[in-house]
């Protein structure tokens, strides 16, 4: 934490799979998009191949940031199955019983 | 919370009520105030399978969707929306699987044709000509119409949301309403968790919940939850055009222009209820069915799923309109699976109805008496 940098760059991406910078995020904090779900639904960070493993915490802490909260306090959206992507063939092959 | 009073307050911060609340600004009322429990298009429409079409089995569904397309297709102007709503008008290819069925279809084409919306009939291999990789068994026909589509719910809500804030409507979220003051059958205020906000008049958008809100007026209105899950798959390069429907499948299927595709299927017996957990059982039941009608998504990766709610009515249509004996009520709710397709002309039909007395579609029919009356609107063409 110490040797965090002041203000890192706008243009570091923050979402990998959805190509979003941190730049993007905070236009949208400034417009009032003030939680991850709704940062989520207008840029997509969040919606790709991780679901948003990186990029959630990384926008917990700029909303916080921004709101002058702590991060604990920035409500985390909900984890939606399935965990890992899996192949609809393999999901069609399953017998019902987990 | 800033307002104490409101010319109108609309409940519900979905696509239905932010719709609303626009065109309420639009015709004129300067002193609206939505009020959303949560964050805008948290709800059903950020939930919903974001199609838009025009195939229907009753006339008033076939005009509201028709007219609410030719508001999408100006929508990034009409609402000054920059980012775009990515309304996208590549059709929605509709499969039969029996004689019964293929001759409804042909009834309702020639319904859909004759109030101007274009629509083909199609042989199966003529349906593959235009999902290359559709499986023909068992199909007897298909429709299809090119000017139906899909847009960006997310989008569309968040457009209509900060164009009806430019008017000057206040937008309330994460505020909950807990009372509506009635006397004489006159509404007095609206309560929330944040304040009171006197009012006369209220639009119940409130989607599956909208019986509560009801209910805090002294209204019972036939409105219900009904859990429909969805999932989505990784983003590939764009191999299927149209959003492909089936009602014996109780499917649909639709690449988005992000690249994902998206779909849903009815689960049989799926209880009255406000659950919106997704389930395994969908899952295996979509991943079955999708391989069946197209089995080269069976390569996909299911990145995510999830559930929301269909607002239930009684015939499966919307309830439109004042809602006697209470002054001034208005409920814009249970479009049971189809009310992101038409929220743009419910939207403007509401705000005429309520500025001008007379809205420019006729919405006589959907009013919450019919159920009583007895005048049920039976749609033969809904999944789930």
């Amino acid at each position: 934490m110490t040797d965090r940098p002041e203000r890192i760059d706008d243009d570091v991406i923050v979402c990998r799979c959805e190509d979003v910078t941190l730049g993007d995020i905070r236009r949208l904090i400034a417009n009032g998009y003030h939680t991850i779900d709704e940062i989520k639904r207008i840029s997509r960070a969040g919606m790709g191949q991780c679901q948003g493993r990186t990029c959630r915490h990384l926008i917990a802490r700029e909303l916080a940031t921004a709101l002058g909260v702590s991060v604990e306090e920035v409500e985390m959206p909900t984890f939606r199955p399935p965990t890992r992507p899996v192949l609809l063939s393999t999901i069609a092959r399953g017998e019902g019983d987990e | 919370m800033s307002k104490k009073s409101a010319d109108i307050v609309v409940i519900g911060g979905g696509v239905v009520g932010c719709a609303t609340a626009f065109e309420l600004a639009r015709l004129g009322c300067k002193d609206i105030v939505l009020v959303e429990r949560n964050t805008i298009a948290s709800g059903s429409t950020g939930r919903c399978g974001a199609g838009v079409r025009q195939q229907f089995g009753t006339e008033l569904n076939c005009v509201l969707a028709r007219e609410s397309v030719r508001i999408f297709e100006q929508m990034d102007e009409y609402l000054d929306y920059k980012p775009g709503v990515e309304f996208r008008q590549s059709g929605y290819l509709m499969l039969a699987y029996s004689d019964s069925q293929w001759e409804q279809f042909r009834r309702n084409v020639k319904l859909e044709r004759s109030l101007d919306i274009d629509v083909e009939m199609l042989t199966p291999e003529g349906a593959r000509e235009i999902v290359p990789f559709l499986n023909l068994e068992g199909m007897v026909g298909a429709t299809f119409c090119q000017t139906d589509g899909h847009a960006n719910p997310f989008h569309t809500a968040f457009a209509y949301a900060q164009a009806a804030k430019r008017l000057g409507a206040e937008v309330l979220t994460h505020t909950s309403v807990v009372d509506i003051e009635v006397e004489n059958n006159r509404i007095k205020a609206v309560v929330t968790d944040k304040g009171r906000i006197e009012t006369s008049a209220v639009v119940n958008c409130a989607g599956a919940y909208s019986a509560k809100i009801a209910a805090m007026a002294g209204i019972d209105l036939p409105v219900w939850g009904e859990r429909h899950q969805i999932l989505i798959t990784e983003p590939v390069e764009a191999m299927m055009g149209p959003m492909v429907i089936s009602f014996h499948h109780d499917f649909y299927c639709q690449q988005t222009p992000h690249g994902s595709f998206i779909m849903g299927i009815g689960m049989p017996g799926e209880p009255k209820s406000f659950n919106i957990h997704s389930s395994v059982d969908f899952l295996e039941g979509m991943a079955k069915t999708v391989m069946k009608i197209l089995p080269p998504l069976g390569n996909l990766r299911v990145v995510r799923q999830w559930a929301g709610l269909y607002d239930r009515s009684p015939d499966a249509q919307p309830i439109l309109g004042e809602c006697p004996p209470v002054e001034r009520f208005y409920n814009a709710n249970g479009f049971s699976g189809h009310g992101f397709m038409v929220a743009p002309i419910v939207g403007r039909a509401m705000a005429e109805l309520i500025m001008l007395g007379k809205p420019s579609v006729d919405i006589s029919k959907l009013d919450a008496g019919r159920f009583e009356r007895g005048e049920l609107v039976l749609e033969p063409a809904v999944v789930g």
